[in-house]
């Protein structure tokens, strides 16, 4: 019988997970960490609608419980390909083999202390977009260092995105509405403070998030200053000064904040000893793993029988990601089906 | 005054934290769909005085929202209600009634009304 092992048991590899045990596969899930889920464990509540967290990913385990191998706490150290297909060691030397093998080990969020001038690690009340939903998930109430309820508090775009010399000079894509929905959530759990969104462009791509964008403004009074800061100082009271080009009016302005929330963005595993390099798998300009067609063949890597859905090629929202995931998983039982003649895609790539 | 040969500059800087933002806050109570705006242009651009003047309706609502309220005093009169501005916005925001408002915010700030 044809078996699949996935790497990575987050959004993706769970939904590709399920997807493909119900069509009759005997289906692997090698996960790193101790819990499943991955960033969907991080999020209390997900954008536009503000739906809970913890039901979609309970929903998403339960579907996998009892149907999928999940192995655990393991660490890929070797992967080998023969013509049967793939030989996958973990820790502790176990083996792993599978005829098709699906990559789903997502991204990493860019370390906010390495934007130095911002005061992550340094200043006592700069937080990261990630603790900010930690906070909501833990239920505490958001409060200063000195334990006040802060009066004013600022988001921070593109931290990490759009920036060349933090080596990321894409979109992160998710962190605008996720600033937007963040914001709308401190106004509820602080209703008398002032929020405040520092943006480049407001990038309200997806269904829905435009209304949500508006309900912000009209409904939560929430304002947006479309500037990007450049250095943050920390006042002796442990509040920030910050001074911006608001860019609207082309005048400097300059404020105080009493929490500043820097919205960190999305960039690819870069490691040393992560799995794209060790497979030796082709990254993209933007360090993403790199498509063989981003239409025709979105999920194929160049090496046959290995496939990589959700944030391995690029920052995508949770809604996208689950749909890729239900691609690949059609796209490998594709695959397993018709291995000896399994459609190669290059006829198609030669005529571009 | 003995001139010098040179001058200090004034401060260009909006300072956020000093200004007071009371014709926004007057502005907001009587139309609320100020906050509607997204500074996108749109009245600007199908404005008459703002071929010939220095009139700005996006720029005036964002001078509201910081509190710069000498910048808004310069220029606020040059608007003559056609309401073009209203037909080109997409958000539907009452653009005349906002620069109705903002007249006379300014108009009971000079009798010391708010």
């Amino acid at each position: 019988m044809n078996s699949i092992a996935i790497i990575g048991g987050g959004v993706a590899g769970l939904e590709a997970a399920a997807k493909l045990s119900k069509q009759g596969y005997a289906v692997t899930v090698i996960e790193r960490s101790k819990c499943l889920g991955g960033r969907l464990t991080q999020w209390h509540a997900l954008f536009p609608a503000r739906k809970p967290a913890e039901p979609l990913l309970l929903r998403m385990i339960s579907e996998i419980e009892g149907n999928v191998n999940v192995i655990m706490d393991a660490a890929v150290t070797g992967v080998e390909k023969d013509d049967d297909g793939f030989a996958i060691t973990i820790s502790n030397n176990r083996m792993i083999t599978a005829s098709a093998l699906l990559l789903t080990t997502g991204f990493d969020i860019f370390d906010a202390g390495r934007k130095e001038e911002y005061g992550y690690g340094i200043y006592d009340n700069v937080i990261t977009s990630v603790e900010l939903e930690e906070t909501f998930r833990s239920g505490r109430p958001l409060l200063t260092v000195k334990g006040n309820k802060p009066a004013r508090i600022g988001f921070i775009h593109c931290v990490g995105s759009r920036d060349e010399k933090a080596g990321n000079p894409h979109c992160s894509k998710v962190c605008c509405v996720t600033a937007v929905k963040q914001a709308i959530e401190v106004k509820e759990m602080l209703p008398s403070s002032e929020v405040f969104l520092f943006y480049m462009d407001l990038r309200m791509f997806g269904r829905h998030f435009e209304e949500l964008y508006k309900e912000a403004q009209f409904r939560y009074g929430i304002q947006f200053i479309r500037a990007r800061l450049s250095e943050a100082f920390e006042n002796p009271d442990g509040s920030l000064q910050i001074r911006i080009e608001d860019t609207l009016l082309a005048k400097p302005l300059k404020m105080s904040l009493d929490m500043m929330v820097l919205m960190v963005g999305i960039q690819p595993q870069k490691k040393p000893g992560n799995l794209t390099d060790m497979l030796g798998l082709a990254r993209d300009t933007d360090g993403f793993l790199l498509q063989q067609d981003q239409y025709a063949a979105p999920f194929a890597t160049q090496i046959p029988g290995l496939f990589f859905a959700g944030g391995i090629t690029g920052p995508k929202t949770i809604e996208e990601t689950l749909t890729e995931a239900r691609a690949v998983s059609a796209e490998i039982t594709n695959f397993l089906k018709h291995r000896e003649n399994y459609a190669s895609h290059e006829p198609y790539l030669m005529e571009l | 005054m003995i001139s010098f040969g040179y001058k200090i500059q004034t401060d260009r800087q909006i300072d956020f934290d000093s200004n007071n933002r009371r014709i926004f806050e007057f502005v907001k109570a009587g139309e609320p769909s100020i906050d509607w705006c997204m500074s996108c242009g749109t009245c600007a651009s199908a404005c008459t005085a703002a071929i010939t003047t220095e009139y700005s309706l996006r720029r005036l609502i964002i001078l509201a929202r910081r509190g710069e309220e000498e910048e808004i005093l310069n220029s606020v009169h040059r608007c003559r209600f056609c309401g073009k501005c209203i037909n080109a916005c997409p958000r539907g925001v009452n653009t005349r009634n906002i620069i109705y408002l903002i007249q006379l915010a300014v108009n009971k700030i000079a009798k010391h009304e708010i």
